[in-house]
């Protein structure tokens, strides 16, 4: 079957394919999966062929037998109860290990806390031990463990990204926990999987699991203040910034802007994507993502703001100038 | 049996009441206390809506295979109409179309004609169930049209999203679509009463328990699983119309309140709904099963206690649609045993009907390939299942294509094979003239294979990692590279939606020249096919109800030369 086929895909065409799993979270719930995976072959067809063959063989021929009554079996009735039981037991167990290993709070006591704060639509990390606030991007250090603090800011949202670890809900009023270790570098995709209004079709993240030198490097330029500009288009786009809406929302380090309804912008220019996910950080899409945000994702709540070409290319250069 | 015949002296009087007094002409079919009539009413609704529910699925099915296009019939659609028609096409097509069809339409029509009473034990409430329903359905088809748009905050409603017009931007679709739910909730609790009072107290002199067909027990079994379960989710669908309208906080943490209790209401009655439309679907597949193999149902009592187990855990599974909520791991896994426990149980009924069907002389016409079918396909859906029962691989299974593609191979068997299942063998007796056989069998081959191609593709989509209630999926362009399983799937549904056109054909041409019906055309032992058809007001005239001498499986009788032996001929 096209299961079959899928598992045997390559983990570049399906980078999202839960079949590839890069963590220690992942590859157990893959594996309980294979298992689960050829228990539900093997009774799909055996059931199936049972069924088959007995409508083909028992068709109506004329002049044929007449059906004789059968007055129960007890040996074969104890027989079908019994054998789906005992499958189900054999796949209770590894699942009930399974669950209680993924659950379980990692002993690891240098498990790096990652707050992962869902809101309608983008994610915001945070990192209380290192003081870095980031969005959609969270980079790890591969081979520590993760200790990921989930929390809404609105409605249910859920992390998911399937190489590593998830799913596990947001809640607001609560705070749930995942906890998983990148076994390799890389960048890992990730989104939104619990249904959370217009733009959820929209609300991905990354996951960067750098080595730890590459990871170290990021916490000391990530938790440091703005960079300063050199360039006067990046300038006159810092006014444009300074002197509209914008600051109202967005939050950047050691500048007047100490918004807290939209990403953190601190560092922005350093980031893969921009929208959460939704378009690659290039100069052209920042400029389509300022000029037109609500045709580039649709309900989210960035307003538009009425800006000049001129303005808005300044103000592109600012931000891609925020290393 | 004293009752019985009580309830049978009164039903005969208001009988007379009806001819000379009753309501004439159109208003006939309107104002009827007729069960036959109400049947009617709940069947012509429930396919209709069944229409939409299926136009709807054609939508959002363009939407994903040519993101963007303007859909034929239609036109662009928007991310918030998106999620209207995705949260309308789940509501509608298990409220509106599962269960008006399957329990009320062939609950109405069949248990007082297989037990042998003259019409239902409270005509009035059954007139006032239809009433509450209609208005329900008109409802929850306004509700897409009004400011805002329809409701999009998924079928299951999980507050924050479904509580607040700041978040699912349709405040006022919001509101309809839950007083339409909570209407069609009680509609269906007055239907039950009927169904449940009606079994146990009207039956045919002679007719015992165990002598009951087995479709009519499901039915009863669903109501009262309908009923004990229903309870806490009319409350908490008035706690959420609160949250809604009046700024109450029962599910807002804000205000002291907790979204994840909201979801416990909601599947402590969403399981064992499953279990709801799954029983008579299965009730109805196995008299099929019965009549067509010429056997007698191997196990009636087996079949019986099965059934009644399964209800009864039914009610401890819910808390598997919340294993990512961030449910403690020891609760999980009691969860997860009771849910992998209630496969047996329905493992048991599928072989039971393997059983049935061994050593039998099968007929393979209409009605038997959709009740075949019903196996064959749910068995997929079952199996699949077990993924999902499973916490672990739940776990990244949860929200993703998979499960939608399994419940759509349970949901697919229940609401669409199963109609098909039960129209295409009470045809006959519900409108005195026989189907065609030829063209029901394309109909038959037109859906099917086309329904497996829509949602074999999803599974693998959803192994793959594409997750649910997205618009666009070119979003993601790590899910982009799949779109040929998504035009595929789409195709196919368009083909399975033209094939109806088959089905509308053939339902019309032979409603008005189809070959006259017999009483007994699939020479079957149940009641309804002693009297003629279609049968008549008060069923059997007055002095002619039938009384019962054996099971309703009594085929290919040793004692009789006659392959089938009719429930009320005398030994």
């Amino acid at each position: 079957m096209g299961l079959v086929a899928l598992q045997g895909c390559s983990g570049d065409s399906y980078p999202q394919s839960a079949m590839h799993p890069s963590s220690d979270f992942a590859t157990r719930l893959d594996d309980l999966f294979d298992q689960i995976f050829w228990w539900a072959v093997g009774v799909f067809v055996v059931v199936e062929a049972v069924l088959i063959y007995v409508i083909v063989r028992f068709r109506e021929r004329p002049g044929g037998p007449r059906p004789q009554e059968i007055h129960g079996h007890v040996l074969m009735e104890i027989g079908w109860t019994l054998a789906p039981a005992l499958i189900l037991v054999a796949i209770a167990i590894p699942t009930i290990q399974t669950i209680f290993v993924v659950d379980r709070p990692p002993t690891d006591e240098n498990a790096l806390v990652v707050e992962a704060i869902g809101r309608q639509w983008w994610w915001e990390f945070r990192y209380p031990e290192l003081g870095i606030v980031t969005a959609n991007e969270a980079h790890i250090p591969v081979g520590r463990t993760i200790d990921l603090r989930l929390r809404s800011a609105d409605v249910l949202h859920s992390f998911w990204v399937p190489k590593l670890g998830g799913k596990r809900d947001l809640v607001p009023g609560r705070e749930n926990q995942l906890w998983f270790t990148a076994d390799s570098a890389g960048v890992y995709w990730g989104q939104c999987a619990e249904y959370c209004g217009t733009a959820h079709a929209w609300m991905g993240m990354r996951v960067i699991a750098d080595e730890p030198a590459d990871f170290e490097a990021w916490v000391a330029s990530e938790g440091a203040d703005a960079v300063a500009l050199t360039q006067p288009a990046e300038r006159a786009g810092q006014a444009v910034f300074m002197s509209n809406a914008c600051v109202s929302c967005h939050r950047i380090q050691g500048t007047a802007a100490v918004g807290v309804f939209g990403p953190d912008l601190t560092h922005f220019g350093s980031r893969l994507t921009l929208g959460a996910g939704v378009l690659e950080n290039t100069e052209a899409n920042l400029i389509r993502w300022i000029d037109s945000t609500q045709h580039v994702k649709p309900g989210n709540l960035m307003p538009e703001v009425q800006l000049s070409d001129q303005q808005v290319a300044q103000l592109a250069a600012y931000l891609r100038a925020l290393r | 049996m004293a009752d019985a015949s009580v309830t049978t002296v009164e039903g005969a009087v208001e009988h007379h009441a009806h001819e000379h007094h009753g309501p004439q002409g159109i208003l006939k079919y309107i104002w009827s206390t007729d069960h036959k009539i109400i049947a009617m009413q709940y069947l012509f609704t429930g396919l209709f809506m069944g229409l939409v529910g299926g136009l709807m699925a054609y939508v959002f099915r363009m939407q994903l295979a040519f993101p963007g296009i303007s859909v034929p019939g239609f036109g662009v659609v928007s991310p918030h109409e998106y999620n209207a028609l995705v949260t309308n096409h789940g509501s509608i097509m298990i409220f509106w179309v599962a269960m008006p069809v399957l329990i009320a339409a062939f609950g109405n029509f069949l248990i007082p004609l297989m037990v042998g009473a003259d019409d239902m034990v409270f005509p009035k409430i059954n007139r006032l169930s239809y009433q509450v329903f209609f208005v329900s359905a008109v409802l929850i088809l306004a509700s897409l049209f009004v400011e805002g748009g329809g409701f999009g905050g998924a079928w299951t409603a999980y507050p924050p999203l479904s509580a607040q017009g700041d978040y699912n931007l349709s405040s006022l679709g919001a509101t309809l679509w839950l007083i339409a739910v909570a209407l069609e909730f009680i509609a269906f609790l007055l239907g039950g009463i009927n169904f449940i009072t009606t079994m146990m107290n009207s039956r045919a002199p002679g007719m015992k328990a165990y002598d009951i067909p087995l479709v009519c027990w499901m039915i009863v079994i669903a109501s009262i699983l309908f009923m004990l379960s229903v309870g806490p989710l009319i409350a908490g669908a008035i706690m959420l119309l609160f949250d809604q309208t009046i700024g109450t906080g029962f599910f807002d943490p804000a205000r002291g309140g907790d979204p994840i209790l909201w979801q416990h209401l909601f599947w402590f009655f969403g399981h064992p709904e499953v279990y709801v439309v799954l029983l008579p679907a299965l009730g109805i597949t196995i008299d099929i099963v019965a009549t067509f193999s010429r056997k007698k149902v191997f196990g009636y009592k087996i079949m019986l206690y099965t059934v009644v187990a399964t209800g009864v855990l039914s009610f401890f599974v819910w808390a598997h649609h919340q294993f990512i909520a961030g449910i403690d791991p020891r609760m999980a896994n009691v969860f997860m045993v009771t849910t992998l426990l209630i496969s047996v149980p329905i493992a048991e009924l599928c072989f039971v009907v393997i059983a049935t069907l061994y050593g039998g002389s099968i007929t393979l016409n209409t009605p038997m390939l959709w009740a075949l079918a019903f196996m064959a396909e749910f068995l997929l859906g079952g199996v699949t299942g077990i993924f999902l029962g499973a916490t672990g691989a739940d776990i990244y299974l949860h929200d993703t294509y998979f499960v939608l593609a399994h419940f759509h191979y349970t949901f697919f068997p229940i609401a669409i094979i199963g109609t098909f299942a039960a129209l295409t063998y009470w045809f006959p007796k519900m409108f005195g003239r026989m189907m065609n056989d030829t063209l029901g069998k394309i109909h038959f081959w037109g859906t099917i294979i086309p329904f497996n191609f829509i949602f074999i593709p999803l599974f693998v989509l959803g192994l793959g990692g594409q997750h649910r209630r997205i618009y666009d999926f070119q979003n993601f362009p790590e899910l982009a590279a799949m779109q040929p399983f998504r035009v595929f799937a789409t195709m196919s549904l368009i083909v399975m939606l033209l094939f109806q056109l088959v089905f509308f054909y053939n339902f019309i041409q032979s409603l008005r020249k189809g070959p006259k019906a017999e009483r007994n055309p699939w020479k079957a032992n149940t009641l309804e096919w002693t009297t003629e058809s279609p049968p008549p007001h008060g069923n059997w005239p007055p002095d002619q109800l039938p009384r019962v001498y054996r099971g309703p499986y009594e085929y290919a009788h040793p004692d009789r030369e006659e392959d089938y032996w009719p429930q009320n001929l005398p030994a």
